[in-house]
């Protein structure tokens, strides 16, 4: 067998045999599914509906408060006295008190369990306009019905037209998070499984293995083994996180989605005044379903998965060059710090700099990013989504396959050198020097 | 018939200057000694040898053809600072360290049985490596070096670390070695070893090469022609009995002995002559001629002035 074969069949095999990769292959999408349903559970679960008992001695606000999903308002013709009295005997969860309809009143709300921000800010606004509208009515005799029919209602669709007049609709919430989503996956991934590599060549270096493996192969086919056999490594892993992710996903959806009908049965028993109903509810729900197909038939799927593979491994062979070039100049990983930095500083900063490239995913900043090798797997990421010409795209991962074809010349020579360099501290004077030592 | 031709090899890093105008020659089915100081360009030279890195200035020859990669499943190394993969098993870890070398999958594990059964460390297979002792890593390493059976074998230190016992193991594996056809390079500083097994030495001291040869004579030609005889009777009469042949250098009296330590003065003196000329005065208890070990001809030449504190032009 070709020994640069048996090198990356060792790294690979090693690690993804390790108890520490199965368990966090198999409990990673457990705990990404988690992330994602966790919330969505919650919400339904959760749905800590509060029953407010409005008592108003203005009168003024009968029929004003509108009920949602998780608020009911009960407006109740007592004193305020009499309702903290019967209010552990009541349903009521909370009792709200308006006392007058001065511009800047307060009104109380008296509860059991504290309502949630969302409530108070309801109720407040709620308030605010019953205010407003009563003194529309009484100062320009506009009535509440009358404002209704006039309140606009606005959506802004932003569509995109291109030199041949071709018109396309972006949705920017869904690019933002595809965008973002990608550059976090490519800057950890990175990361971890260059750390790895970095781990490997230190383990190597320690356990004076080295010498014994450089005397039947070439550094440089240690190095590439290493750094080929974990990319297929964090392949592997990748690819089963997705696959079981989107299993235990829909598998989880799909319990969630039964016991979600159930509620609403339920709820529909327990609301009788019509202030929630389900009807509505679902229409809702239909439209947003309609939406977000919607919004994934304008976004370039196919195009950012191939992008994601691409920029993953790219970036992956630039830094994990650089990363097996450290790994070979220091002794243990506690010495590694000193030349982290720089190989870090440009990976955290295009990370910051995510957020101001979706601001302005075409100005130079972001064609600047994305263009140079160091920033771009991880930006260019985040402008795929709202679309890149196609010249950028082809120049960007030119200079990636540049930069990391030019970071693993560097790395080897400076690796060959320091895998047989012991108890010295390396300077970067020193690295230097390597690389520039003939064979 | 010659195995490894080093020629006049030059090898600086940097500023230090590792290999200084170093020829060797190692003839077939030999144990040849590579001795010097700590830093001398002993492993420096072992690294060119072994393709690890390559000679700033002249050639090796392997076997008459010019060193190439192709050499490499021909040469064993173990090197001074050696270790194994801490996590993966002693078997497995054997196999991939023998097809490194080139051998398949089956030829290494057919011999790699064998080798374990000789040593007797069978139940070590599915062992971790962590899970053994430095002298237990130690026989592993040996063995995933010779398991290709090369025609050199270049051992570093290979003593280092083993015990007293293991160490004679290792010590007769590598004398059979060399009886099935091997020819042993051995890099130490264990003089005691060198005189033992090895039939050639190389001393190199400050990138250069002082001296080289096989033992025996060496050690001839290091001979002080020092004679130490015991003795029982007068003084006097050996002192007189002595006088156109040797001079007395020193005395002691151990109880009724005398340990008298002479230098022969003419080219021919031996054991025979001294014996013949004071037979007759005194009773021979003991004689014998001190010859030189290993490790005082070893401390001598590197004491010497090296041609490194000459001027350069004297080269």
């Amino acid at each position: 067998m070709n020994k640069i074969a048996l090198i990356i069949q060792r790294e690979y095999l090693t690690r993804v045999k390790k108890t520490s990769f199965i368990l966090m292959t198999l409990f990673g999408p457990i705990l990404m599914a988690g992330l994602m349903l966790i919330p969505i559970w919650l919400g339904l679960k959760d749905k800590d509906i509060q029953i407010i008992e409005v008592i108003d001695d203005t009168r003024q606000f009968i029929n004003q408060f509108e009920g949602t999903n998780t608020i009911q308002f009960y407006y109740e013709f007592k004193s305020i006295d009499d309702a903290k009295k019967s209010f552990y005997k009541d349903k009521y969860t909370s009792i709200l008190h308006i006392s007058n309809t001065d511009k800047n009143t307060t009104a109380y709300l008296y509860y059991k369990k504290q309502p949630g921000l969302s409530t108070v800010s309801k109720i407040e606004s709620t308030i605010e306009k019953g205010i407003k509208n009563i003194e529309l009515e009484k100062q320009f005799n506009i009535s509440r019905k009358q404002l209704d029919e006039i309140q606009p209602k606005v959506t802004v669709k932003s569509v995109s037209i291109d030199e041949a007049g071709l018109e396309e609709s972006k949705n920017v919430g869904v690019s933002t998070f595809l965008g973002f989503g990608g550059a976090i996956l490519i800057y950890t991934f990175i990361f971890m499984y260059g750390i790895q590599i970095m781990r490997g060549v230190i383990e190597e270096k320690t356990s004076r293995i080295v010498e014994i493996i450089i005397s039947s192969v070439k550094p440089f086919q240690l190095m590439m083994g290493k750094i080929v056999g974990i990319a297929l490594v964090g392949l592997t892993q990748f690819s089963l996180w997705i696959i079981l992710s989107m299993g235990i996903y829909s598998v989880g959806m799909g319990v969630l989605a039964s016991s979600n009908m159930n509620q609403l049965n339920f709820s529909k028993e327990a609301i009788t005044n019509g202030m929630s109903s389900e009807s509505e509810n679902e229409i809702s729900e239909n439209k947003i379903e309609e939406q977000i197909n919607e919004m994934f038939s304008q976004i370039p799927i196919t195009k950012i998965v191939i992008a994601f593979l691409f920029y993953f491994l790219g970036g992956y062979l630039l830094y994990g060059a650089f990363l097996a070039a450290i790994g070979s100049a220091v002794d243990s990983e506690a010495d590694t710090q000193q030349f982290m930095m720089p190989i870090t500083i440009p990976l955290i900063f295009s990370f910051i700099m995510a957020s101001s490239v979706m601001e302005n995913p075409d100005g130079p900043l972001a064609f600047w990013l994305s263009i140079i090798p160091l920033t771009s797997p991880i930006i260019m990421m985040v402008r795929i989504p709202f679309g890149v010409a196609t010249w950028e795209l082809l120049l960007s991962m030119a200079l990636l396959v540049l930069g990391f074809l030019g970071a693993t010349w560097m790395a080897a020579k400076i690796y060959r050198t320091g895998i047989l360099m012991y108890g010295k501290k390396i300077t970067y004077k020193e690295l230097l020097k390597w690389l520039f030592y003939k064979e | 018939m010659e195995i490894l031709h080093v020629k006049r090899v030059y090898k600086t890093y940097a500023e230090h200057k590792a290999l200084h105008n170093v020829s060797i020659h190692i003839d077939k089915q030999r144990i040849f000694g590579l001795l010097g100081p700590n830093g001398a360009g002993k492993t420096t030279l072992i690294r060119i040898v072994n393709q690890i890195t390559g000679p700033d200035q002249g050639e090796i020859f392997f076997e008459g053809e010019k060193l190439a990669p192709k050499h490499i499943s021909q040469i064993g190394y173990l090197p001074e600072e050696r270790g194994l993969y801490k996590k993966m098993k002693v078997g497995e870890q054997a196999l991939y360290l023998a097809q490194l070398k080139g051998m398949s999958k089956n030829e290494a594990k057919t011999k790699l049985n064998h080798w374990f059964e000789k040593f007797e460390i069978t139940n070590w297979w599915d062992k971790k490596v962590e899970e053994l002792s430095k002298g237990m890593a130690q026989k592993v390493q040996f063995i995933t070096t010779v398991l290709h059976e090369p025609k050199l074998l270049i051992l570093d230190e290979p003593f280092s670390g083993f015990d007293p016992i293991n160490t004679n193991l290792i010590k007769k594996e590598i004398l059979e070695l060399r009886e099935k056809g091997s020819t042993i390079i051995f890099s130490t500083h264990n003089m005691e070893s060198v005189e033992e097994i090895c039939d050639d030495i190389a001393l190199i001291n400050k990138s250069r090469k002082i001296l080289d040869g096989k033992v025996s004579e060496i050690k001839n030609q290091f001979k002080t022609n020092i004679y130490e005889i015991v003795f029982k009777g007068n003084l006097i009469s050996f002192t007189n009995a002595l006088w156109t042949g040797f001079e007395l250098l020193d005395t002691k009296k151990q109880e009724d002995n005398i340990i008298a330590k002479v230098k022969g003065i003419r080219k021919d003196s031996s054991v025979n002559a001294l014996i013949g000329a004071v037979l007759n005065d005194i009773t021979i208890v003991s004689v014998n001629e001190h010859i030189p070990t290993m490790n005082e001809i070893f401390i001598q030449k590197v004491n010497e002035v090296m041609p490194d504190d000459l001027p350069e032009e004297l080269d």
